[in-house]
């Protein structure tokens, strides 16, 4: 019983978690993006991929508060959906936003580090998706473990990415940096106690 | 030396506080039943179907409407581009008075009203670059700034023009935040601003410009990036000395004094040598930036002799 209870909370999250890019592509095919659809695609990817991210953050911390030993059965499914909605984010640059482009992406990286601080970002979550399985997580064992502590240095980054490209008023970001520096302190309680 | 002694204030005096804090509202009905009893007032729409287009438009096809009234940068009211379209509906643009003051001979505050009897609307469809690298055409409806300037006989002192918009946090929310140091500033070199090109908008689209948009007066300067071109302007002022500006004052290195835009020069954090159109379709790619916006051939000469990655 228990089993199932917690089996259908997972689809359930696996649901819930494909209604943004579900939304996003009911605004585009009616015409509800606005006047620069490609940003509004774009930024709202990013919102998402770092939402998720925190989401895939906070199971840890809320796991020991409350003693729920099942709830990490969707860090993977999170972290999973913030490197989809990262590539999502990634594609719409590639793809709308360059159109391909060479030359641009050129004349764009030189000017916007951010953009770099993006790409590394992204390319960082790679790993971590690929290795996301048990079968990966048993082969690698011990390593497993350390290179999945990238994902604290990659919501850095993200943040970092995010507070560098705004123009002026930084308040978004610098909730999204709150929240990860709060989860990420609560990590780093936890590991000087196991010490 | 002697001082004058001031007389106390008798109480019968004071004006109660109520009546002071209307006193706008007061001066409006006061003006709105004076005018209503001599002659119907005309609605603000007919003053501008049938404008003439002037000779300065250029003959492109114009952005959509919502797209040019739904992304505006509006700080004033937020940092948001959608919400500054329902946030800005709570400005009131009548009645609307500019002062006019500095190194000119008229100086004085003018009614709108007048201000718009005493120059004629003409149609220019322009370009509009944003240093955020998007863009749009806009059919604006007003008049030519060189003409609106030289009623005031600005003296031979007068090397910049000032404008101020408004400053009204209780309206404009967006001031109660410190994003910029308010209110709003930007000003021309005198050369520029009596450019042909240069034009004072009170309307687009064949009505009333949207509070959003920058009503119920705003500058524009389709050679410069947008920030230059100023919403709901209060004040014009004429001085000898280069004013400090906005943004400018805000990140001197990301905003010049001249932002004209130069697809050569980047922002220091993005390129300007494309722009996105607002409003095409998602597989649009970018277009490619001209100098001075595509307006080189009116105004490179008024640059000659700069170097224009310096005065950026």
């Amino acid at each position: 019983m228990r089993r199932v209870f917690w089996q259908g909370l997972k689809i359930l999250v696996f649901i819930i978690s494909l209604v943004p890019v579900s939304l996003l592509l009911y605004d585009a095919f009616t015409d509800q993006l606005g006047a620069n659809p490609i940003e509004t695609l774009h930024f709202r990817l990013g919102d998402w991929a770092l939402r998720f991210l925190c989401l895939g953050l906070a199971i840890t911390p809320i796991k020991k508060m409350t003693g729920i030993k099942e709830l990490v059965r969707f860090k993977r499914l999170l972290g999973l959906y913030a490197f989809f909605y990262a590539s999502l984010h990634f594609l719409v640059y590639i793809c709308l936003d360059l159109s391909f482009s060479m030359d641009q992406l050129m004349d764009e990286i030189p000017k916007s580090p951010y953009i770099i601080v993006g790409l590394i970002t992204y390319s960082l979550l790679i790993p971590l998706a690929l290795t996301s399985t048990k079968k990966m997580q048993k082969r690698l064992g011990q390593k497993w473990r350390r290179l999945h502590r990238l994902v604290y240095l990659i919501a850095i980054l993200a943040v970092v990415h995010y507070l560098w490209l705004t123009k002026i008023d930084i308040t978004e970001p610098l909730i999204y940096m709150g929240v990860i520096g709060v989860l990420l302190g609560f990590r780093m309680i936890k590991f000087r106690g196991l010490q | 030396m002697k001082f004058q002694k001031i007389p106390a204030i008798k109480s019968s005096e004071i004006t109660e506080q109520s009546i002071f804090e209307n006193r706008r509202q007061l001066i409006k009905l006061a003006m709105v039943s004076t005018v209503g009893l001599l002659v119907p007032t005309p609605s603000m729409a007919k003053i501008y179907s049938k404008i003439p287009s002037g000779k300065q438009s250029v003959n492109l096809e114009t952005t959509d409407f919502k797209d040019v009234s739904n992304y505006t940068n509006y700080y004033e009211f937020t940092t948001n581009k959608q919400d500054a379209t329902h946030l800005a509906k709570n400005l009131k643009t009548d009645p609307w008075s500019v002062t006019v003051e500095g190194e000119v001979e008229k100086k004085g505050t003018f009614f709108l009203e007048d201000i718009l009897k005493n120059n004629a609307l003409e149609e220019r469809i322009y370009r509009f670059r944003c240093v955020e690298a998007w863009s749009m055409v806009v059919p604006w409806i007003g008049f030519s700034l060189a003409d609106f300037i030289k009623q005031f006989k600005p003296t031979s002192k007068a090397k910049f023009v000032e404008f101020t918009t408004l400053y009204d946090p209780e309206i404009m929310i967006g001031q109660k935040t410190k994003v910029l140091d308010w209110p709003y500033v930007e000003a021309l070199r005198m050369d520029e601003a009596m450019n042909p090109l240069t034009f004072m908008a009170t309307g687009m689209y064949d009505d009333a410009l949207p509070n959003q948009n920058g009503a119920p007066l705003r500058l524009i300067v389709p050679w410069k990036y947008g920030f230059k071109s100023i919403k709901a302007i209060v004040k014009i002022r004429f001085t000898e000395k280069m004013p400090v500006t906005a943004w400018n004052k805000m990140a001197k290195k990301e905003y010049g004094f001249f932002a004209n835009v130069n697809p050569e020069v980047s922002h220091p954090r993005w390129s300007q040598k494309r722009e996105r159109i607002l409003g095409a379709s998602i597989f649009t790619p970018k277009r490619t930036t001209e100098m001075f916006n595509g307006y080189g051939e009116q105004v490179a000469g008024l640059y000659s002799n700069m170097d224009l990655k310096t005065f950026y």
